[in-house]
């Protein structure tokens, strides 16, 4: 008897909540899309007021930030999570070499149709495009890859920007014999940090080896044996031989470079311009006594700039929203999204959507960025937008000859096996 | 107990259930072990992307030991694991001693030199990586009150694999004391009565009772130590994440490292490899150590 009581009213209980199930998705037919971000403070705190933003002219879709740890733990979730169908609606990832390997025709949605691609510029298209189709919108500013200087430093020892490497190396003599400060700061505790003496050289390579990135690609070129690209690995030993670097540079942080570069106790720190929204974030009050310059090379007559373009935000091609999540890009990549970022972590540098300006009294570093866009700058894209091909130990390697661990050419060597894999991974043809 | 012996039991236990009743322990067993272990071994012989693969043979493992790091990881696996086997071996032997000795508050000794055992692995390496920091962490300040400069203990190449390891033996301590302790107490007392009454001073009892007759206890210690050294990874990333460049990578690391660049079947040849290793050290030891033991 009690049996079946206690079963009618489990049934009649189930019954009741399905009802009160089914009743609540037909009051609210609220849409709830989750974005997956970095979790740098600077994208998170862009990424949520772009959220908030979007809701409020769209009252019916809330958008949830969801954020994941970033460098190679980062790409890992993210193509773990693609590859076991658990993606979020929409996700920021990086463009060009990184954005090849995450298989776009089968895991995002295709943006090629959409109204507003007529404002984005071709350069972003163009890195974020497979087989003629394009996946993603443009998130964030372009970026550039050189070195944060301390102008205060700069103005007490009446130095001048540099457009020279010769020139770069007796400033930090300069510094080094008349201040505190370390003339070159570098942060090894957070690896990726190191790679920009070697990177953010890439406009100067692609001046006397105009033809390195397809040559490499088809595994035609080497690092160790072109005279040209090595000197980013040369430059960053000869640093270290100098005696340049802050006394822990084993051991400090990003944030420790980003405190040391804005305070004085360090001049030069070689840095992505990201990091400008970090110092708007944390150290705002000396903000202003930083500027910026490209990474130089040998020819003070073509000194340019080695160029980033930033993230992309993709739709998962399995979100059962599609048609919001394409709305959210849409807003991500409009002049409102543009402002809405601005407002949030300031600006960093330029958009990629045509119609977006940036205010007039932009952060000085980001005054210095925007120089080299202008009327007269020089600028170029970095290596991983023209080859697909990156190996991924090259934070250690350059961590390696950054500290006088391995000589450059032994470095080089390394590296060149190392994306040998990356490249049979990828399957392009001419490596085996 | 000889193998005789074992085989007589295990024959007694087939008889004791119908085959239906290790059905759901054979099903879980199946499907995350059996399956998992036969799928890596497969897994290892392709190019694997995740979303695709194709099958390239023994390139993987081709591939595997021309890394040029591997032959560091290789080494650095082999010092680290001896390092901190030998001095578990040696420092719990000692602490073991003195915590079955009548010292003061001894069950309040042996809970703190068993505590590091307890407390996480990351949360041990992210502290001392702090107390390591060559200018401002704590280490280095009390070197400094003698006027002698602190060298980069994790920053250093030649200083950063030790100083690891040398955390490791501090958290893992704890439990080869714990395993001495209960070998030492087993000893029965007349031994030693025996050992005074021939005349033999404290050095001489320990070296011709204690030592052998806590052979087992060793041996443990050894077995444990070792197979723990040669798998060591979450320290190891915690505190250097294989730095500086590639100077403390350990094989596990260097696995670590393929495996978030995407090489799936690349990373997955190398734990094979590692089971392989592992299997071809510990296997024979313990062979050896056991078999020893039973002669003795």
């Amino acid at each position: 008897m009690t049996h079946a009581i206690s079963r009618r009213l489990l049934v009649a209980a189930a019954a009741g909540s399905a009802l009160a199930l089914s009743f609540a998705s037909s009051a609210f037919a609220e849409v709830k899309l989750t974005f997956l971000v970095d979790n740098a403070p600077a994208t998170v705190k862009a990424s949520e007021a772009l959220a908030a933003a979007f809701h409020a002219k769209n009252p019916d879709i809330t958008v949830e930030v969801e954020s994941r740890p970033g460098g190679g733990e980062g790409d890992n979730i993210v193509k773990t999570r693609l590859a076991t169908g658990e993606m979020t609606d929409v996700f920021m990832y990086n463009t060009g070499s990184l954005f090849h390997a995450l298989n776009p025709q089968q895991n995002m949605l295709d943006l090629t149709d959409e109204s507003y691609q007529s404002d984005i510029m071709d350069t972003f298209k163009s890195v974020v495009s497979e087989n003629g189709k394009i996946y993603g919108a443009p998130f964030r500013t372009t970026m550039g890859g050189g070195v944060l200087y301390n102008k205060k430093i700069y103005a007490e020892l009446g130095l001048k920007v540099p457009k020279t490497w010769a020139e770069f190396m007796q400033n930090n003599a300069v510094i080094k014999e008349k201040t505190k400060a370390a003339p070159v700061i570098q942060t090894f505790k957070d690896t990726w940090t190191s790679q920009l003496f070697f990177l953010g050289d890439f406009y100067n390579v692609l001046q006397a080896a105009p033809t390195f990135p397809d040559d490499f690609t088809a595994n035609k070129a080497k690092f160790a044996t072109t005279p040209a690209a090595m000197k980013g690995f040369e430059h960053q030993a000869e640093v270290f031989k100098a005696g340049f670097l802050n006394e822990d540079f084993g051991s400090a942080s990003y944030d420790d470079g980003l405190r040391m570069v804005s305070t004085g106790e360090g001049a030069h720190y070689p840095m992505l311009t990201f990091a400008i929204g970090n110092l708007f974030e944390n150290y705002k009050d000396n903000l202003d006594d930083v500027g910026f310059f490209a990474l130089p090379g040998d020819d003070a007559a073509n000194n340019g700039l080695t160029v980033w373009v930033g993230e992309g935000v993709y739709g998962y091609a399995q979100t059962e929203h599609p048609d919001e999540a394409k709305k959210f890009m849409a807003f991500v990549a409009s002049k409102d999204g543009c402002d809405v970022q601005t407002e949030a972590i300031g600006a960093l540098g330029p958009y990629m959507t045509k119609s977006c300006t940036l205010p007039e009294d932009v952060p000085s570093p980001t005054k210095d960025l925007v120089s080299y866009f202008a009327e007269g700058g020089k600028n170029a894209p970095a290596l991983e937008f023209l080859s697909p091909v990156k190996g991924p130990a090259l934070e250690q390697i350059t961590v390696e000859i950054g500290s006088g661990i391995r000589s450059p050419i032994d470095g080089a060597k390394l590296y060149d096996e190392d994306v040998r894999k990356q490249a049979l991974q990828l399957d392009l043809p001419g490596w085996e | 107990m000889t193998t005789q012996n074992k085989k007589g039991t295990r024959r007694a236990f087939a008889a004791v259930y119908p085959s239906w009743f290790y059905l759901p322990a054979a099903i879980i067993f199946g499907i995350l072990f059996l399956f998992p272990t036969f799928a890596s071994l497969f897994f290892s012989l392709t190019r694997w992307t995740l979303f695709k693969y194709s099958f390239i043979g023994l390139d993987n493992f081709r591939q595997f030991f021309s890394e040029p790091f591997l032959v560091w990881g290789l080494i650095n696996t082999l010092i680290y694991a001896v390092v901190t086997s030998g001095s578990k071996v040696v420092l719990g032997m000692l602490l073991g001693i003195l915590l079955t000795s009548n010292v003061m508050m001894r069950g309040l000794l042996r809970a703190i030199v068993f505590f590091p055992v307890l407390v996480s692995t990351i949360g041990v390496g992210i502290t001392f990586t702090m107390l390591m920091h060559p200018t401002n962490g704590l280490i280095n300040d009390v070197i400094a009150v003698f006027g002698i400069k602190g060298p980069a203990w994790l920053t250093d190449p030649r200083f950063a694999l030790l100083s690891v390891a040398f955390v490791d033996v501090w958290k893992g301590v704890g439990l080869a004391t714990v395993i001495y302790i209960a070998g030492i107490v087993s000893i029965p007392a007349e031994y030693y009565e025996a050992a005074k009454m021939d005349g033999a001073n404290a050095l001489q009892r320990f070296w011709n009772v204690t030592l052998p007759l806590a052979r087992p206890a060793t041996v443990t210690v050894i077995i444990l130590s070792l197979i723990g050294g040669l798998r060591s990874f979450d320290l190891i990333w915690a505190m250097t994440k294989g730095g500086p460049g590639f100077t403390t990578d350990v094989v596990a690391s260097v696995i670590y490292k393929q495996y978030q660049s995407g090489f799936y079947g690349l990373s997955t040849a190398g734990n094979v490899v590692l089971f392989v290793l592992v299997a071809a050290i510990v296997v024979p030891l313990s062979f050896v150590l056991n078999r020893r033991e039973v002669e003795a």
